[in-house]
């Protein structure tokens, strides 16, 4: 496990996904979140964004995703399944996991058979099997996460945006969701985009970290990540990690400025 | 697979604690009502027999009064009874057709944003207007008997289903709209299977509210009219010219008691239906 190790991404492939040319977003109201944004997202990549708060990295997202048309440049997705999971769970009390996660395909107007045994599929995926019948109340928010996760998996996505999902959940729940997601990225083959504060769980998770400065958001370093996948827990206690985390707040801090 | 999913995390704060407190404080919410209607029935009987003086005790009749002189006395209670039924009809009708009325308006104003801006004001006037000083108008427009007093009861009533309504439609979280919007859902759908359901806690609050206010409003109009057959409404008001006090208090306790009985019974219905997701007691 060294950083000379080639990365063994899930496939070889790197054909485009997603790519932002000089875009730009201003709102409504004036304020510039992003400017001047150009990111490419290939198969078999994962990308971490990590900026200041309000720097509009989830902007990046909603663009993405097609919530919010960008104000200035061009946004190319090459793919129908996207999958979306926000920062909350957004699920909807009144149906129970199983039903929540049934939900997207549902939707999509897929025959019940087919979204149940998708859904099934899914659940199994994050680890929820035997919890179909509980209402998100009953749940503990890494749970709560989790079923989120699995609605978006069912809709099989090519592309997977997340928006700071393990943000509200205390370390040990997120170190444990960053280990699955890493598992799923490796055996479902989507390409992500991940936003995230943290810098250590944007190093642990991702081929690639995109350092974004503070409003208005600008790319201001990019840093590929070489640890091979599946990743091994242990080389957060690692010298070449702790480096690349190092290298990763350094930039942070003088796109802050 | 992973077989077991991790224990919940310490962090229990992002469970909504509902499940564990109403359990231990059963016994306790019943306690202080039951005190304050003793507190209440001791100073009544002060003042019947203390403050007042056997001349002027017709304008308190002390508390056992009221059941030796109506309740217990069979053709008092049966015209109470009879105009209770009457009254009753009047007033589910009337329910009825405020949360028609008041879900139907307030999901119209929720999908056009010019519905709500040029029809709320009016609900909110509907509210605000001395329906009392309407009443006999009503009468003179509709004739004074039950289609009228049923206007009345609905004119009451509509405001709370109009109000909580469209607040619970509009109260639907970004997050879960935009999942919807992922997914190009229709406005049907995204009424049918979101706003609605996300509705459903603040519909029966208003449905509670509505319901004690059908109470009244079934009695005011027929109060005001004294025409058709006497329901609660006439009842009352014909006591009082004639000074039966006694039978004054039976009929009002009357329709308090049955303006609670339909309040509880929404508040069940309510639990019954959304009771297993919302947490009442938390809002």
């Amino acid at each position: 496990m060294s950083i000379a190790t080639p990365p063994v991404a899930p496939t070889t492939t790197t054909d485009q996904l997603l790519h932002f040319d000089d875009v730009a977003m201003t709102f409504p109201n004036g304020t510039t979140a992003l400017s001047g944004v150009s990111l490419t997202v290939n198969r078999g990549e994962f990308v971490t964004v990590v900026g200041p708060s309000g720097c509009g990295k989830s902007t990046l997202l909603r663009i993405a995703s097609g919530l919010t048309p960008a104000t200035e440049g061009t946004t190319q997705v090459d793919t129908s399944r996207i999958g979306y999971v926000f920062q909350d769970a957004t699920l909807l009390p009144w149906r129970d996991v199983q039903s929540n996660v049934e939900l997207l395909a549902e939707l999509n107007g897929k025959p019940k058979k087919e979204r149940q045994k998708t859904a099934k599929e899914a659940i199994d995926l994050v680890g929820l099997t035997g919890f179909e019948k509980h209402l998100p109340r009953t749940l503990s928010g890494g749970m709560k996460m989790r079923t989120s996760l699995a609605r978006s998996l069912t809709l099989d996505p090519e592309l997977f945006l997340f928006d700071e999902p393990f943000g509200a959940l205390d370390e040990i729940t997120r170190e444990r969701l960053n280990d699955e997601l890493i598992k799923l990225f490796t055996e479902q083959q989507f390409a992500g985009l991940f936003i995230t504060h943290s810098v250590s769980e944007a190093v642990y998770l991702s081929t690639k970290v995109v350092v974004m400065s503070g409003r208005p958001g600008k790319i201001v370093d990019e840093f590929p990540v070489e640890f091979p996948f599946p990743r091994d827990p242990e080389i957060r206690f690692t010298a070449e990690f702790a480096e690349l985390c190092g290298q990763v707040s350094h930039a942070l801090r003088e796109g802050h400025h | 697979m992973t077989t077991t999913p991790p224990a919940p995390p310490k962090n229990r704060t992002l469970m909504r604690p509902a499940t564990v407190t109403p359990t231990k404080k059963k016994s306790a919410t019943w306690v202080p009502p039951v005190l304050v209607a003793l507190g209440i029935i001791a100073i009544w009987y002060l003042v019947s027999y203390v403050v007042l003086d056997d001349k002027r005790r017709f304008l308190l009749p002390p508390p056992h009064e009221v059941f030796t002189e109506a309740f217990f006395q069979p053709d008092v209670f049966s015209d109470i009874m009879v105009a209770l039924g009457r009254t009753a009809v009047v007033a589910l009708v009337g329910l009825a057709i405020a949360m028609i009325i008041g879900i139907g308006w307030a999901i119209a104003m929720s999908q056009a944003r010019w519905i709500e801006r040029s029809t709320f004001p009016y609900a909110v006037i509907l509210q605000c207007i001395p329906i009392l000083a309407l009443v006999p108008l009503i009468g003179f427009w509709f004739g004074f008997d039950y289609p009228a007093r049923i206007i009345v009861c609905v004119m009451i009533a509509l405001f709370p289903m109009v109000s909580n309504t469209l607040f619970g439609l509009q109260s639907v979280d970004k997050g879960q709209r935009e999942l919807f919007q992922l997914q190009k859902a229709s406005r049907w759908t995204v009424l049918t299977k979101l706003e609605f359901p996300a509705a459903l806690p603040a519909i029966f609050a208003g449905m509670r509210i509505s319901a004690g206010l059908a109470v009244v409003g079934a009695i005011v109009g027929d109060y005001f009219f004294r025409r058709g057959e006497p329901g609660l409404g006439s009842l009352i008001s014909n006591y009082q010219s004639r000074v039966q006090s006694a039978e004054l208090f039976a009929a009002i306790i009357t329709a308090s008691l049955f303006g609670v009985l339909i309040f509880i019974l929404f508040g069940w219905l309510g639990k019954r239906v959304v009771g297993k997701w919302y947490d009442f007691s938390a809002s």
